[in-house]
């Protein structure tokens, strides 16, 4: 497999990490993803990670990377579907993915996502930091 | 101690990081680790094996399985002859890197964490010899 597939789900993306990925195609991910936002104008990502049996310091910064990315883009992140090996591993590892929202899995994700795009709506902006 | 079996691999790509990793796993679950042991052993050798990769030139994997009394173990040495490491304890800190900006600087201290025993030799100029073991 030479890439991964990114669906659209309503008014989201979504995308299923399920092979072990190297590094190459963990970087075109991060190129097709903005190119997929910026022509569905989709509101929020949603990266599911249930089939990843690893999640090193590489992935994780390309997690964090494409957050911030989307976020430069007026989208919102989930990641869901984390393995609880997983999730024990990288904070041992002293990965913080301080930046990247989770949920439990896609249904749950698609929920979270629909309340932050509708919050920042309401706010009229999503940069609300002017405030503090 | 008794080396029951081993196994050298190449680590030049990150094709090769791949089958490396899946390597590593399939002893894990050989020797019946749990899933948490098997995810850190995985995870550290993903680190370590990257760092060889990125910084030694590529270099090899050599995977063993040992047999100390009554526990066994596996123990994986990566061993490349790239530029070597100047500062060892400096590399180890969490958030050094020489990476090109993108690094963390998370692998080593990150790797060190995961197992159960993590030995480091290098001299600059000669190559780094990373050396990690976990056990049950
Ligand atoms: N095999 C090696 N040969 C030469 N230098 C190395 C080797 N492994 C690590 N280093 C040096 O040690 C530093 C720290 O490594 P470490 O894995 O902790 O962080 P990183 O690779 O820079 O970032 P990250 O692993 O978070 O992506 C590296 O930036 C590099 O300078
Ligand atoms: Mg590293």
């Amino acid at each position: 497999m030479d890439h991964i597939p990114i669906i659209k789900v309503g008014e989201f993306l979504l995308v299923s990490i399920q092979v072990d990925m190297h590094d190459r195609l963990a970087m075109r991910l991060q190129d097709d993803l903005t190119t997929q936002l910026i022509k569905t104008r989709a509101q929020g990502v949603l990266i599911d990670i249930s089939s990843l049996d690893i999640v090193d310091s590489f992935i994780g910064r390309m997690i964090g990377n494409i957050a911030s990315m989307m976020s430069i883009l007026g989208a919102e992140t989930v990641v869901v579907g984390m393995r609880p090996a997983v999730a024990i591993t990288i904070v041992e590892l002293g990965l913080s993915l301080s930046n990247v929202r989770t949920a439990l899995n896609v249904d749950k994700g698609i929920g979270l996502l629909r309340v932050l795009v509708n919050s920042i709506g309401n706010e009229g902006s999503r940069h609300d930091n002017y405030q503090k | 101690m008794t080396i029951i079996k081993s196994e050298v691999l190449p680590l030049f790509t990150d094709d090769d990081l791949v089958k490396v990793r899946q390597a590593v796993r399939a002893w894990m679950i050989e020797q019946e680790f749990s899933l948490v042991t098997q995810t850190k052993m995985v995870t550290a050798s993903s680190e370590l094996g990257r760092n060889m990769v990125v910084y030694g030139g590529g270099g090899c994997a050599r995977l063993e399985c040992l047999n100390d009394f009554d526990r066994r173990g596996i123990r994986v040495i990566f061993e490349d002859q790239g530029p070597g490491i100047a500062d060892i304890s400096q590399a180890l800190t969490d958030g050094f890197t020489t990476g090109d900006g993108l690094g963390l600087g998370l692998g080593l201290g990150g790797a060190k964490r995961l197992v159960n025993d993590f030995e480091i030799w290098s001299e600059p100029g000669h190559g780094t010899r990373v050396t990690i073991t976990m056990w049950k």
